[in-house]
């Protein structure tokens, strides 16, 4: 009599976890679906020939898929071009920032620089857009135009405050015995910081290159605003596709495609460093 | 940082200014230059290729009376109110999804994520196909499920909620992980000896983690409010600021005065005041944190 009335109480529990499961599992699912449906169609969209991308109602599936979208976005586009000034101003800009931010967020974690921190988070908040009305007349001015240089320059606006930012919070984290055993010990300040504080920030200056990698790669205002037809970023010329083509979805979709993609990589290679970025610092370009 | 981190670090502090030097030499260019050239700018009459002339505070007089740019100001709220609201309270929920362990979850966070890192004028382009009113997808699923079919980003009206529809998409995932981070630094004795006390989780919700996350709530709402206001590339690439001016927010105001009609003193002079509602907005939210901290 008991035991029944137990295994009664214990199944009607159970039950009630598997609801309570089966309702926790919805809703992540309800989380989770508008970013995989979003991208699945934008797969579908680039898989499809001109017929079915124009159909209504919408094909859903590409039955036989064909690449011809993406062969044409090569063909009919300087697609290579503008991939090479991306991976030039995107490299540049990163190793350039990573250069100038690893010492900088040393430095001012050290001394305690708070006023020059102050400036990184006001550059942080400040419009894209109102860095470009003096760089756009000074680069004019330099008669610069023409080359990848001014749009490198500018890129340096979003990835060394993102370099700074993160790697000041990485080094005040870092126990300060080892380098001041080494200051005692006769070390220069700048030996400590090479042969002891950067080997032990190495993830951090691992999450400040993917974080100002990503956020130069996606940048759009710069370029759209200071690049010529031979200097565009791959996301500038995927705007420019719509301009000069009527609507022509596939090969589109296939750009955007090709554009985002590494980014999408990286994310889904290294999350658990962006994630760590993103959460700490809360950074976003432009 | 503690008194005696505080004392060593001003002793040694001389000693670090090499290391801030060339950052700092850089940053002087890119960035202080342009805030100084700016303001300088704004008292002036400059068109491109036109004459260069002092005009002193002409340019934000100008402004005041300007509709195109009030109207502009009065859209920007309106989009910000809604492009805050929607992702931190989605957020927040979203947050203590994440919070709770289960199969796959760190796989499908980094899926909840791709929106905000996915390049956004990619996606903004993928949106517009499907903003389409004949042949948009989203209007074949509202009519499918027997809806009336919408005019999405096409429609003076319906424009900024689209808009807002994706920019909560984009970015609902950047308040969740904030959030999430304030959830992982939580101590488990509140809750212990609340749920000895009887306590439901409801009122540990409402009683315990929301006053314990409260600053990373407040975090995510002023970085979500400064995003929301500088909004760009998703408005440039599906609307332009249409149709019409109905989604011509001020930072689009201030890229067509400076880059279509290159009016660079009268477009200087909108910067300024832009910049200054977003610095407004954040100490006014920042100032809201302290007295939160304070009762």
């Amino acid at each position: 009599m008991a035991m029944s009335m137990m295994s009664a109480a214990t199944r009607k529990r159970r039950r009630g976890k598997l609801a309570s499961d089966i309702g926790f599992g919805l809703a992540v699912f309800a989380l989770i679906s508008p970013a995989i449906l979003f991208f699945l169609w934008m797969l579908s969209l680039s898989l499809k020939n001109e017929i079915d991308n124009m159909a209504f109602p919408p094909v859903f599936i590409p039955w036989p898929p064909t690449l011809d979208n993406f062969v044409a976005v090569f063909e009919k586009n300087d697609f290579l071009t503008y991939t090479l000034n991306s991976i030039f101003v995107s490299f540049g800009a990163t190793g350039l920032a990573l250069l100038l931010g690893v010492p900088a967020g040393f430095g001012i974690a050290k001394a305690q620089a708070s006023k020059a921190a102050a400036v990184i988070m006001i550059a942080r908040v400040t419009p894209g857009l109102s860095y470009l009305i003096p760089l756009f007349l000074l680069f004019q001015w330099l008669d610069m135009g023409g080359t990848l240089w001014p749009i490198l320059i500018t890129h340096l606006v979003i990835t060394v405050p993102i370099v700074v930012w993160v790697m000041i919070g990485f080094f005040e984290g870092l126990p300060h015995e080892l380098e001041e055993a080494a200051l005692v010990d006769g070390c220069t300040i700048w030996q400590a910081f090479r042969f002891i504080a950067v080997p032990l920030a190495r993830p951090g200056i691992v999450v400040a290159m993917i974080l100002a990698f990503i956020f130069s790669w996606n940048n759009f205002i710069f370029g759209v605003v200071l690049a010529g037809r031979e200097t565009r970023t791959l996301p500038v010329a995927v705007y420019n596709v719509i301009s000069f083509e009527q609507i022509s979805w596939g090969p589109l979709a296939a750009a955007a495609l090709l554009v985002t993609a590494p980014v999408l990589l990286l994310t889904l290679l290294m999350q658990k460093e962006i994630v760590h970025g993103l959460t700490a610092g809360g950074v976003k370009g432009g | 940082m503690s008194a005696a981190n505080g004392l060593r670090g001003r002793n040694y502090a001389r000693n670090y200014w090499p290391f801030l030097l060339p950052a700092g030499v850089v940053v002087l260019g890119v960035i202080i230059f342009p805030w100084l050239f700016t303001l300088y700018m704004s008292l002036h009459e400059f068109k491109v290729g036109g004459d260069f002339a002092f005009i002193g505070f002409d340019n934000y007089v100008r402004l005041a009376s300007d509709e195109r740019f009030l109207w502009s100001v009065l859209r920007t709220l309106y989009f910000t109110v809604l492009a805050v609201v929607l992702p931190v309270g989605l957020g927040i929920a979203a947050a203590t999804v994440f919070h709770r362990k289960f199969p796959l979850r760190s796989l499908a966070r980094t899926v909840f994520i791709l929106p905000m890192m996915a390049t956004p004028v990619a996606i903004a382009l993928v949106w517009t196909m499907m903003f389409h009113p004949q042949l948009g997808v989203l209007n074949y699923i509202l009519t499918s499920v027997g809806l009336p079919p919408s005019q999405w980003s096409y429609d003076s009206v319906s424009v900024i909620p689209t808009l807002v529809m994706v920019e909560t998409w984009q970015w609902t995932p950047l308040v969740m992980l904030i959030v999430l981070g304030g959830l992982a630094s939580l101590p488990a004795d509140p809750y212990e000896a609340a749920r000895l006390d009887g306590a439901s989780t409801w009122d540990m919700f409402r009683h315990i983690t929301v006053p314990l996350v409260w600053p990373h709530i407040i975090v995510a709402t002023v970085i979500r409010t400064i995003d929301a206001l500088k909004a760009f590339d998703l408005i440039f690439v599906v609307s332009g600021g249409g149709p019409g001016t109905s989604s011509e927010t001020m930072n689009l105001f201030l890229y067509l005065q400076a880059f279509s009609f290159y009016n660079m003193g009268y477009a200087a002079a909108v910067t300024v005041v832009f910049f200054v509602i977003i610095l407004l907005v954040s100490l006014l939210m920042f100032s809201a944190r302290q007295q939160k901290q304070w009762q």
